[in-house]
């Protein structure tokens, strides 16, 4: 019997606690990176931003989730309701759930699955179920025009961050995430990680995990000036959050797996003796940080591509780069023998 | 093979909690907030008037185009993966494979950018 | 001990996923409403995706994910959404397509039976495959797959290449329609603009204008 609870039961119980443990600190750091995001935005147009509910205006998220929980819940007399509640929490689950692969420092992971990145890719190209789901299920107009356009519009991107992923795949030799930083490890520290050799790739990932996320400058899903809120319009309190919560934590994924791709994940930028004493996490975080930084600052600066623009972006620009870059990598880790074994 | 599965198990617990997570948001509102509702309260979201016809209508075919052309592409991406992680140890014969398969793709993708498919009009 | 539960939890999984897939499969066929067909059939590939982890092939899993469920049920989902079809209407005459229903029906279950009971009678087949699945604590699931597929398996990789060219050259000419009189952006055209080309200066004298 003891053997059943040493073996068993207490594993168990010690990755619910760290699976909970992960879910809080995320959420509340996404808590954090939104009012970070209404801050930078603030701050390149000269106001203020949330500066009200607590010291500077830190409490602000959290206010703003007690008010969405005390608000009213409508769903409209036309909706399919139950497609209508799932739609928020299939995006809120979903982003949650690509965390459980994501290693924020040498063995800290709750799942260390061999096809990790494989499964983020995977996670992110069910992304567009929420927002397709939300759009039908509302029956209103502006939802289902923004449904379909955000539709295309991830659709079109996904293909770029995959061959991006290849690319980055063909210097590692392993779909394992914490292997694609180890390999990045070297004496030459932030030289050694891979958004030197591939920074073209990393431009397209930035960009592309732009629209994947339906952030500005490829926020058509909701521009406001055309369709109100997109696929948000009848959506309010908790519903509505959830649809928000989840487009942040799926930005939130992204800035990690550029992180993990490109910088390093947790390794120091010198391999040399101040910097090593920092713990990887913390590495981590603010290169995260600083990937969300590049979001903001997207957003506050790069005015709103047109539906064609977009699409050509993708499909003429992006697309071919990048298919060129996979060749050319896998050309010249072949010819100079420098090929993972 | 129990071992391979042993690693995923954290991933299920993972998604349980987060799904508790979910269900505990999209239910509280439900219990703690006030509720009044009315006609046009519940009724689709509109612009000055009320919408002529139904929400969901036919739409463009070149969406369609995009899904196909995203699906093929997809597939592409999906042989690349085992490619790419064997990459090492597949040696000449393996690459110049790999390189005859996105050639014809490549011959493909030429055919649509000269047909104009991946025009947005 | 260890062993017993191991596998009790494993079948439970396994009933989890069967049981969840089969239903959801009976309901792409029965649910009234299209959308909700799709989504179900959804919702049956990743019942189907957990029952490949099950046997140890999680790439195959991840794949059919993206492929399946990110990729192909979108395009299904366009198309249930785009076709302004009564499907109500539709299904008044489906009866009459049931015996060839049938008919197919019955050909997958013998193909099925084919597969499973070849098996079941020369099981020392799997000692003889050509590229016997190594142990997957030695190679990961699709670094097996790479090693074999790219060299090995080369004609069957090519045709799969030329299959996805025919679909996409199929796509094109069945649904490309250009719409006549569309200005389109000429990126390369707005850029090679220079000053000579865009602005004239003309000197005009006061009180007679430009004739």
């Amino acid at each position: 019997m003891l053997e059943f609870w040493t073996d068993y039961v207490w594993p168990v119980l010690v990755v619910l606690a760290q699976s909970v443990l992960l879910l809080v600190i995320l959420l509340i750091a996404v808590a954090y990176i939104i009012y970070a995001d209404r801050k930078i935005w603030a701050a390149v147009q000269l106001r203020r931003g949330p500066n009200v509910v607590g010291p500077w205006g830190l409490l602000q998220s959290f206010a703003d989730l007690l008010k969405f929980v005390l608000k009213e819940p409508v769903i409209p007399s036309g909706a399919n309701k139950g497609l209508f509640l799932l739609a928020p929490f299939v995006t809120c689950v979903l982003a949650l759930a690509a965390w459980a692969v994501i290693p924020v420092n040498e063995g800290w992971v709750i799942a260390n699955i061999n096809v990790g990145i494989l499964y983020i890719f995977a996670i992110s190209s069910l992304g567009v179920y929420g927002i397709i789901m939300a759009g039908w299920a509302s029956n209103s107009k502006y939802p289902f025009l923004a449904a379909l356009r955000s539709a295309a519009q991830m659709v079109s991107y996904e293909v770029s961050i995959g061959f991006v992923i290849v690319t980055v795949l063909l210097c590692v030799g392993s779909l394992n995430l914490s292997e694609i930083v180890d390999a990045q490890d070297g004496k030459y520290g932030m030289f050694n990680w891979f958004w030197l050799p591939l920074l073209p790739m990393f431009v397209i990932f930035f960009v592309s995990a732009l629209a994947e996320t339906n952030r500005p400058p490829f926020d058509l899903v909701e521009a406001e000036s055309e369709l109100v809120a997109g696929f948000m319009v009848e959506y309010g309190s908790t519903p509505y959050m959830m649809l928000m919560l989840g487009e942040y934590v799926a930005i939130a994924t992204m800035c990690a797996l550029g992180t993990i791709m490109f910088l390093g994940g947790w390794l120091a930028p010198f391999p040399v003796a101040p910097f090593t004493w920092v713990p990887g996490v913390i590495w981590f975080t603010l290169k995260c940080l600083f990937m969300f930084f590049l979001f903001a600052m997207a957003k506050a600066i790069v005015p709103r591509y047109r539906y064609d623009q977009l699409m050509r972006l993708g499909w003429k620009v992006f697309l071919p780069i990048s298919l060129a870059m996979v060749v050319i990598v896998a050309g010249v880790l072949q010819f100079t023998g420098l090929a993972p074994k | 093979m129990s071992e391979l599965l042993l690693d995923y198990l954290p991933l299920v617990i993972f998604i349980a909690v987060a799904m508790a997570i979910g269900a505990a948001l999209l239910v509280v509102p439900f219990l703690v907030a006030y509720k009044q509702p009315d006609p046009e309260k519940l009724s689709a979201y509109e612009c000055g008037f009320n919408a002529f016809d139904d929400a969901r209508m036919k739409f463009d075919v070149r969406f369609y185009l995009v899904a196909i052309l995203f699906i093929i592409f997809d597939l592409e991406v999906s042989f690349l993966f085992p490619w790419a992680v064997a990459f090492g140890e597949l040696g000449l014969f393996g690459f110049w494979s790999m390189m005859v398969f996105l050639g014809v793709l490549t011959v493909g993708f030429i055919y649509e950018w000269r047909k104009g498919a991946l025009e947005w009009d | 001990m260890r062993g017993a539960l191991h596998m009790i939890v494993y079948a439970l999984f396994f009933y989890l996923f069967a049981g969840v897939c089969i239903a959801s499969a009976i309901m792409v066929v029965a649910s009234r409403n299209p959308v909700y067909s799709v989504l179900f059939l959804i919702l049956a590939f990743v019942n189907a995706s957990g029952l490949f982890m099950l046997m140890g092939a999680e790439f195959l899993a991840m794949i059919l994910v993206v492929v399946y469920v990110g990729a192909v049920a979108v395009l299904f989902l366009f198309v249930v959404m785009m076709l302004d079809v009564d499907f109500a209407e539709l299904r008044q005459g489906a009866l009459q397509y049931l015996p060839i229903g049938t008919l197919v029906g019955i050909v997958l279950l013998a193909e099925l039976l084919l597969v499973v009971g070849a098996w079941a009678i020369a099981p020392h087949v799997a000692d003889v495959i050509a590229a016997p699945i190594p142990p997957f604590y030695s190679v990961s699931n699709t670094e097996a797959l790479g090693q074999v597929l790219y060299t090995r398996y080369v004609y069957f990789f090519q045709v799969a290449g030329v299959i996805l060219l025919v679909a996409m050259i199929g796509a094109i000419v069945l649904t490309l329609r250009h719409k006549p009189n569309i200005k389109r952006q000429d990126v390369s055209q707005q850029v090679a603009r220079t000053k000579a080309d865009a602005i004239e200066v003309v000197k005009v004298k006061s009180g007679q204008g430009l004739s």
